[in-house]
């Protein structure tokens, strides 16, 4: 059970992973994601399902560098086994034919994003994707977000690869091109509050998924919670996709800091250990 | 339950029980004082999140305390047991010096009596209906100190038995949860002959009593005892399964499962609305008892933070509200404070668990309510405005209620809350079953006597049934619906 099967580097900081696990592979859906624990002193953290393979029982799973809990899981190799793998959790996102889908995904929330293009592609809509990332480095499954688009978008920070210029700047020259229907927005915090407040100019409704940081991932903890509409929600459970425009960002951004100091210590013991 | 009084009868008159009764008269025994439990020293224990407060009674402490009991014609505390122990059948065993049958006689009806002699509120069960209590204004019989006794000496002697079990009838069932109602309906089930299996959520079984109470007051070891003997009996455990999500219960069917229990408990969190109450340091005592518990987030070599306090305001007033609180002293907090909008009296919280909590420093602040929280600039709790309350009449749950009292609103310094002011039932189970009867709570319909709800082959109880209840109603829950799903499932066999 949760064996690894592949494990391929896109840069040195972004994996993509394909582990052994039947039972989600078949119950996944777009937009669901799972726990993990690596090792028994691990923490629980939460990784998007990028992909899922029924027949061969594999999901896929895309993971940027960033503390100990995802440097313990790119450490694994082909063959070890993921100490505790749940799910598949969050609600899935809603896919129906609504005509334009606009996707935007910026870093390793392309990963994420990938299923979610491929359901809307699938479900009959036009789908133009615009994705971007610091540098050329760090854009990732380009290929594959190309096989589900109608056209896409690739932005750099930095103009390394596609555009120089943010997220924000693709999004918006499609949006001034043409009629949107819908837009999912899916990577770091501080982008997707940006490009929910260009879409809400437009009033194109749209879709963010909040990587808020999670516990359990079951609805038990209260950790994940975020303001929607003026209200208290669970991500885990009732997200982690919601209406962009009604998500309070700043508070999310806030809340995203709030283990700041003993993930750095955390870190900083980890690389010494090494 | 409630056990047949000729039975009672008939077990009261047994020789060996005739016997004890003539050989201490009932007036030596009342002038015994009741049994103290030794205890860990307050300051020595605030500095262990994981070493037991409560050291457990010496044989000759057990013996003499047994004693007491004068194994009363009526025993009224039986009434006040939500299993029906036969209390003074136990509790005679013990003073006879059989306690592995002083054991015995408690797992009669009590699948987890090691875990129930340290967690059950017997001040207000069996304890409350003493004789002692009752008509000799005297503290009643330690009949939880006792229980413990009992259990423990029968885990340290090594001759805990695996019972006997009827031959496997092949029929799966399945529980779904693992905290104490799901461990005694397996134990029961796997007993009757059933492929037992329990599916659990999380990385660890046990559900509440391995998450939520902390290991100060029922060790984990306890508890793993309990499950290896459940493992030995042949129920297996799948961890990291969500029923309903990992597999549908349509899928369990497909497997062959033919019966479920769904013992899911109140796992969600409630918060109070108020302003400033996501700011970082501010977290249910779900999460900051996960962390700590579950995760081992106190300890430098687990991966899992947690936040630290110096002055720490804990909301609530029931044990979740106690073990946070204590937790907090234990992570060194300097100032750990009860914010409870009752009086004392009115706390839900076992009484010993106030008593500890006074000795150990915490310091409580009983009718006061938090109207809103301050943050600093990088969104991290800072203070808090509360008001004082007074009790008017009584309301629905009988107990006085609290009023804001006019102008008397006040600050306080904090730098991490807890807020402890209870749970709802995990929605997660009926959300996949449209056709589950639940109420306007979230809690499962169920027969009251059979445990079953509306869809015939499932059975529920414990929190999901009750809403937030205790360890010995869920574990009761657990049997009455083994039981009635044994029947149910041969009467179906039959036809
Ligand atoms: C529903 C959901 C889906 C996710 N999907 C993916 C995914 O597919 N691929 C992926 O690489 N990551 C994903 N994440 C983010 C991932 O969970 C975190 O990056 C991871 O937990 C970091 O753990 P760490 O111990 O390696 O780093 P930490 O030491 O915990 O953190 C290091 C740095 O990362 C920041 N950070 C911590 N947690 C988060 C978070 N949840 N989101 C953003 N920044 C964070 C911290 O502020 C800190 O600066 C997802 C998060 C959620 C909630
Ligand atoms: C901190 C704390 C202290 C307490 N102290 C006391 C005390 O001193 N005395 C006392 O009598 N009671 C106490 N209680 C209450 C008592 O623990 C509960 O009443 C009891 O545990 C309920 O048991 P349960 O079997 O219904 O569910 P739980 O113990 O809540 O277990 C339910 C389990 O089901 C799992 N689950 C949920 N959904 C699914 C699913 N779909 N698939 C698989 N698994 C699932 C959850 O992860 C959880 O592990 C306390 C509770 C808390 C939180
Ligand atoms: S009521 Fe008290 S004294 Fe009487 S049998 Fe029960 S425990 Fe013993
Ligand atoms: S992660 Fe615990 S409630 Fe969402």
């Amino acid at each position: 059970m949760n064996k690894i099967i592949e494990k391929t580097y896109f840069s040195d900081k972004v994996v993509k992973l394909v582990v052994e696990n039947p039972l989600i592979a078949k119950s996944r859906k777009p937009g669901n994601f799972v726990i993990l624990r690596i090792g028994e002193d691990g923490e629980r953290f939460p990784l998007t399902i990028a992909g899922a393979d029924p027949v061969r029982g594999t999901i896929t799973l895309v993971v940027q560098i960033m503390g100990v809990s995802s440097s313990k899981l790119v450490a694994l190799e082909p063959g070890d086994c993921i100490t505790d793998l749940v799910g598949p959790l969050g609600k899935p996102t809603h896919i129906g034919k609504i005509g334009t889908v606009l996707a935007a995904g910026g870093g390793v929330g392309v990963a994420p994003l990938l299923p979610i293009v491929e359901a809307f592609k699938k479900a009959g809509n036009r789908v133009v994707t615009v994705i971007a990332a610091r540098n050329k480095d760090l854009i990732i499954l380009e290929d594959e977000i190309r096989k589900w688009s109608d056209e896409v978008i690739v932005m750099t920070d930095d103009g390394s690869n596609g555009r120089q210029g943010l997220v924000t700047a693709g999004m918006e020259e499609i949006i001034q091109r043409e009629k949107i229907d819908e837009c999912i927005v899916i990577g770091p915090a501080i982008m997707m509050k940006f490009a929910s407040m260009l879409t809400k100019k437009y009033n194109i409704p749209t879709q963010a998924s909040l990587n808020s940081i999670m516990v359990d991932g079951t609805g038990m903890c209260g950790a994940c919670r975020v303001t929607v509409g003026g209200k208290t929600k669970f991500t885990c459970v009732d997200g982690p996709e919601f209406d962009a425009h009604q998500v309070n960002f700043d508070e999310m951004l806030m809340r995203l800091g709030g283990y700041l100091q003993e993930e750095k210590r955390a870190t900083e013991i980890y690389l010494q250990k090494l | 339950m409630s056990l047949n009084p000729e039975y009672l009868k008939e077990e009261r008159n047994q020789a060996w029980r005739a016997e004890l009764r003539s050989k201490t008269k009932n007036k030596e025994r009342t002038q015994i004082e009741r049994v103290k439990m030794p205890e860990l020293a307050p300051m020595i224990r605030v500095k262990y999140q994981d070493r037991e407060v409560n050291m457990g009674l010496e044989l000759d402490q057990a013996l003499k305390e047994a004693t007491r009991c004068m194994d009363c014609v009526n025993p009224t505390c039986i009434e006040g047991c939500p299993v029906s122990i036969n209390i003074p059948k136990f509790i005679k065993y013990i003073e006879k010096g059989d306690i592995l049958l002083a054991a015995a006689t408690l797992k009669e009806t009590n699948a987890l009596p090691a875990v129930c002699g340290r967690v059950c509120p017997q001040e207000k069960q069996c304890e409350s209906k003493c004789f002692y209590v009752d008509k000799l204004d005297k503290p009643s019989v330690a009949i939880g100190h006792l229980e413990r006794f009992a259990a423990d000496y029968e885990r340290n002697s090594g001759a805990a038995n695996i019972p006997e079990k009827a031959s496997p009838n092949g029929i799966k069932v399945a529980a779904v949860g693992s905290g104490p109602a799901s461990l005694a309906f397996a134990g029961d089930m796997v007993k009757y002959g059933y492929d037992v299996t329990v599916f659990e959520a999380l990385h660890e079984i046990g559900g509440v009593l391995k998450y939520g109470i902390p290991e100060f007051r029922l060790p984990n070891s306890v508890v793993d005892f309990e499950l290896e003997n459940l493992r030995k009996m042949g129920v297996k455990f799948e961890t990291n399964y969500i029923v309903g999500r990992t597999s549908s219960f349509e899928d369990l069917r497909e497997e062959g499962y033919q019966g479920f229990f769904i013992a899911s408990g109140a796992g969600l969190p409630r918060f109070m609305d108020i302003p400033g109450e996501n700011s970082n340091g501010i977290l249910s005592s779900n999460e900051y008892l996960t962390r700590v518990n579950l995760m081992g987030a106190a300890m430098d070599d687990k991966d899992t933070p947690v936040l630290k306090g110096k002055y720490v305001a804990v909301i609530g007033g029931g044990n979740t509200a106690m073990d946070s609180v204590r937790t907090a002293l234990r992570l060194g907090a300097s100032r750990a404070m009860i914010i409870y909008r009752r009086s004392e009296a009115e706390m839900p919280a076992r009484i010993e668990e106030v008593k500890h909590a006074k000795e150990e420093g915490v310091e409580f602040m009983t009718l006061c309510n938090p109207l809103e929280y301050f943050a600093d600039e990088k969104g991290r709790v800072s203070g808090m405005r509360l008001n004082r309350m007074g009790l008017g009449e009584p309301d629905s749950s009988g107990r006085r209620r609290p009023m804001p009292i006019e102008g008397s609103e006040f600050e306080l310094d904090v730098d991490l809350v807890v807020v402890a002011v209870g749970v709802s039932p995990n929605p997660l189970v009926p959300s996949c079953l449209p056709d589950l009867k639940v109420t306007k709570w979230g809690t499962i319909v169920v027969d009251e006597d059979k445990m079953q709800s509306s869809i015939s082959e499932m059975f529920a109880g414990g929190d999901i049934v009750r809403g937030g209840a205790t360890v010995i109603l869920a574990m009761g829950d657990g049997r009455r619906a083994a039981e009635n799903m044994h029947n149910y499932l041969q009467s179906k066999s039959n036809n």
